[in-house]
């Protein structure tokens, strides 16, 4: 019997480990670069401590401006009213309906990869949850801003809520739109609090770290005097894995209600079971897209490459290529059932989106969902971040027609061909969308800067030297020493 | 002092007093928000007592308590339009031309009479634009004038002396049987159920039921659907 030594997945004449690479009885490395546990806090701690970087300035002062940009139109916009948009009737919902689903659909990457996979002990999640939890709270704000606005009179905007009144009005409880209120609010709360209690022992070594007074004293309020005592571990797992089981639910409730918005309607196009499920798939497919648009430039400009390592880029875009397929099949299926129904209306809309006045978006939303992500198919296009980036801004841009070809080509052409129209945006709609991303970038960038970007504590408890003898067979590993199960007396 | 611990992990003393404080903010301001908001933007509260100042000093308490006019004697149009009219210069000067002619509250309305130029009377009850209220299709339903403008009869100066909100209105049109008269007794501000015959050895409340629902029947109230339609008022 001959002895085959792993190679773990060296790369050849290296030292370096391709750590997507597969190698049966060998754990793929989630940490790179010979990292201890210290070395993880120096990684993620120095982002928060190190001056900023011309990249990160640079960066900020686009968002800034695209966030001002958005301060001005919605200015402009409630000054002069909802005519300077491009809504018109037959479209009544445009680009403000467009831009919600897109960034409600892209905060569900977020949640899936905090809460479903946490319940699936998909240890890889924990480099990137951080992050792409606080994309989720940032594009929840996002989405909320557009309906605030949309209803016309934005200081009443709070009538979206059932709050008693002198009017005796309450809101439509049969109308799927207060069901978004509430499944989209307490998605924002759920994930808010999922995100923030997952930060607390990241905050205490940050507070650790911290030279300056009244941020030490800042971080240490935000860390609630975590002192990471057993009992502190014991009660905040409890926790976090409650809240997980919490979110879960959300992952799939929200997408689906806010699918209901157009499929409890009668309009052809939009009145179809499907749309739950295609909508969450779609979601997810959208955030995951936007995680790697995150990730990508981040691990590079913020020195976190071993940390977000080829093999986490990898599983995601496995997760995008899956997502991106039942997102096809749920257009073929659209497409299918219009035949099969042998309705007209509905036939005629499924005529229209890839042959009528708007045929161009139906493309553009099919060669970026449906064919850029079949590059994902090939191990060499997915382990390329160049080519990664290029596929996940197709389907960000993809995901966004996605949404503007459900709205707009259905309203263009209902019932009535005399009231059928064409949508036109204004310069209003393309300031708003373009400054939705400022207000995001913008949460993002801040939050790189002070935050803890990376879950330290939970990296560390997917590294060998949090398991004793976790090398093959239960041995230890040669370089295992005293000091990785004591990270606090290595940094001494 | 503090301990060595306790300066490792850097979590103030007073750090311990935000809790309670955002306990007792988060409760406490979800208590005393909505209430403050709630009553004090409240029609009640705002609009309630609203008595602007006329240009002539006008008293609705001599001329309807005391010498007994008709509100429909000024306010001709309430029975047969939208609006209940404002008296132009001349009803006035129907009486004021032989009674207190001199009097120097009246200064203004001959000084009207002479220049031809109408008195500016300040509206009191003003709905919003966007609510359509119609006077003739409440007063030829049996609804009267006192169940809306309140005892017009004691008033020195007129002020408004109910919400109305749109609450307020609905409470009506959900339950009309509560309110309705008699047509002939519509301008009367001292009618009661018990006043009809029919009813007049019953209760109060009882009395206005019976009779509010015969009334209803009779003067062919239109159901719930309408009544409470969003177009019935907003048009």
């Amino acid at each position: 019997m001959s002895t085959v030594t792993p190679n773990y997945g060296y790369i050849p004449g290296t030292r370096e480990i391709d750590n997507t690479v597969d190698h049966p009885g060998h754990r793929a490395p989630l940490v790179l670069g010979g990292k201890k546990f210290a070395d993880v806090t120096d990684t993620v701690t120095n982002v928060a401590f190190r001056p900023t970087t011309w990249a990160w300035r640079i960066s900020f002062v686009v968002a800034l401006s695209l966030l001002g940009l958005l301060g001005l139109t919605l200015g402009y916009l409630i000054t002069a009213g909802v005519g300077v948009w491009g809504n018109q009737q037959p479209v009544s919902w445009g680009f403000p309906i467009v831009n919600f689903v897109f960034w409600v659909g892209i905060g569900h990457a977020g949640t899936l990869i905090s809460a479903i996979l946490f319940l699936f002990r998909q240890n890889w999640r924990t480099s990137i949850n951080r992050f792409a939890e606080a994309m989720t709270i940032f594009a929840v704000m996002c989405a909320g801003l557009f309906p605030g606005v949309h209803v016309g009179r934005p200081w009443l905007a709070y009538w979206l809520f059932p709050i008693p009144n002198q009017m005796d009005m309450w809101p439509q409880f049969r109308s799927p739109l207060l069901w978004d209120v509430f499944a989209v609010s307490t998605y924002a709360t759920v994930s808010l609090l999922f995100w923030y209690v997952g930060m607390i022992p990241d905050l205490a070594t940050l507070r650790d770290r911290a030279k300056s007074v009244p941020a030490q004293i800042i971080y240490g309020i935000l860390s609630l005097g975590w002192t990471g005592s057993s009992r502190h571990w014991m009660r905040f797992e409890k926790a976090y894995l409650l809240l997980a089981a919490l979110a879960t639910p959300l992952v799939l409730s929200v997408h689906s209600v806010v699918s209901f918005d157009f499929a409890v309607s009668q309009l052809p196009g939009w009145h179809t079971t499907i749309f739950p499920p295609y909508f969450v798939a779609g979601a997810v497919f959208g955030g995951f897209a936007m995680v790697l648009t995150l990730a990508i430039p981040a691990r590079r400009l913020f020195g976190l490459k071993d940390l977000i390592t080829m093999r986490h880029l990898e599983n995601m875009s496995k997760v995008m290529l899956a997502t991106g397929l039942i997102v096809s099949y749920a257009y073929v299926t659209e497409f299918f059932m219009a035949w099969y129904s042998k309705h007209h209306y509905e036939q005629f809309v499924f005529m229209d989106r890839p042959f009528g006045v708007s045929s161009w978006a139906f493309w553009t939303m099919i060669t970026c969902n449906v064919i850029a992500p079949q590059f994902l198919w090939v191990k060499r296009f997915r382990t390329n971040v160049i080519t990664l980036f290029i596929v996940a801004m197709f389907i960000n841009v993809g995901m966004w027609f996605e949404r503007f070809v459900i709205i707009i080509t259905s309203l263009q052409r209902d019932f009535l061909p005399s009231s059928w129209g064409v949508f036109v945006p204004t310069w209003v709609d393309i300031c708003m969308l373009a400054g939705s991303f400022g207000l995001f970038f913008t949460l993002f960038l801040l939050f790189i800067r002070f935050g803890p970007v990376v879950a330290m504590a939970e990296v560390k408890t997917v590294m060998p030297e949090a398991h004793a003898h976790s090398g093959p067979g239960g041995t230890s590993l040669p370089d295992e020493k005293k000091s990785d199960y004591w990270p606090d007396e290595s940094a001494k | 002092m503090e301990t060595n611990q306790a300066k490792r992990f850097l979590f103030p003393r007073w750090a311990n007093y935000l809790l309670p404080v955002l306990v007792v903010a988060a409760v406490g301001g979800g208590l005393y928000v909505p209430v403050v908001v709630g009553l004090g933007a409240s029609p009640k509260t705002i609009d309630v007592g609203y008595m602007p100042q006329q240009p002539v000093a006008y008293s609705h308490e001599l001329h309807v308590g005391k010498l007994g006019l008709d509100c429909r004697y000024c306010h001709t149009t309430v029975d047969n339009a939208a609006m209940a009219a404002i008296p132009p210069t001349q009803t006035c000067m129907n009486c004021h031309t032989g009674i207190r002619t001199d009097s120097a509250a009246l200064a203004p309305v001959r000084e009207s009479w002479e220049t031809g130029k109408p008195i500016e009377w300040i509206k009191v009850h003003d709905l919003p634009e966007f609510a359509y209220f119609n006077h003739s299709a409440h007063v030829n339903k049996g609804v009267g004038c006192v169940t809306c403008h309140g005892r017009v009869d004691q008033m020195e100066e007129v002020y408004q002396a109910k919400e109305l909100s749109m609450a307020w209105c609905l409470d009506c049109h959900r339950e009309p049987e509560k309110y309705l008269r008699p047509r002939e007794q519509v301008t009367n501000m001292t009618w009661k159920a018990t006043d009809h015959p029919e009813f007049a050895g019953l209760d109060e409340q009882e009395a206005q039921r019976r009779l509010g629902l015969m009334l209803k029947e009779q003067y062919h109230i239109r159901g719930k659907t309408y009544m409470e339609s969003c177009s019935t008022c907003h048009r």
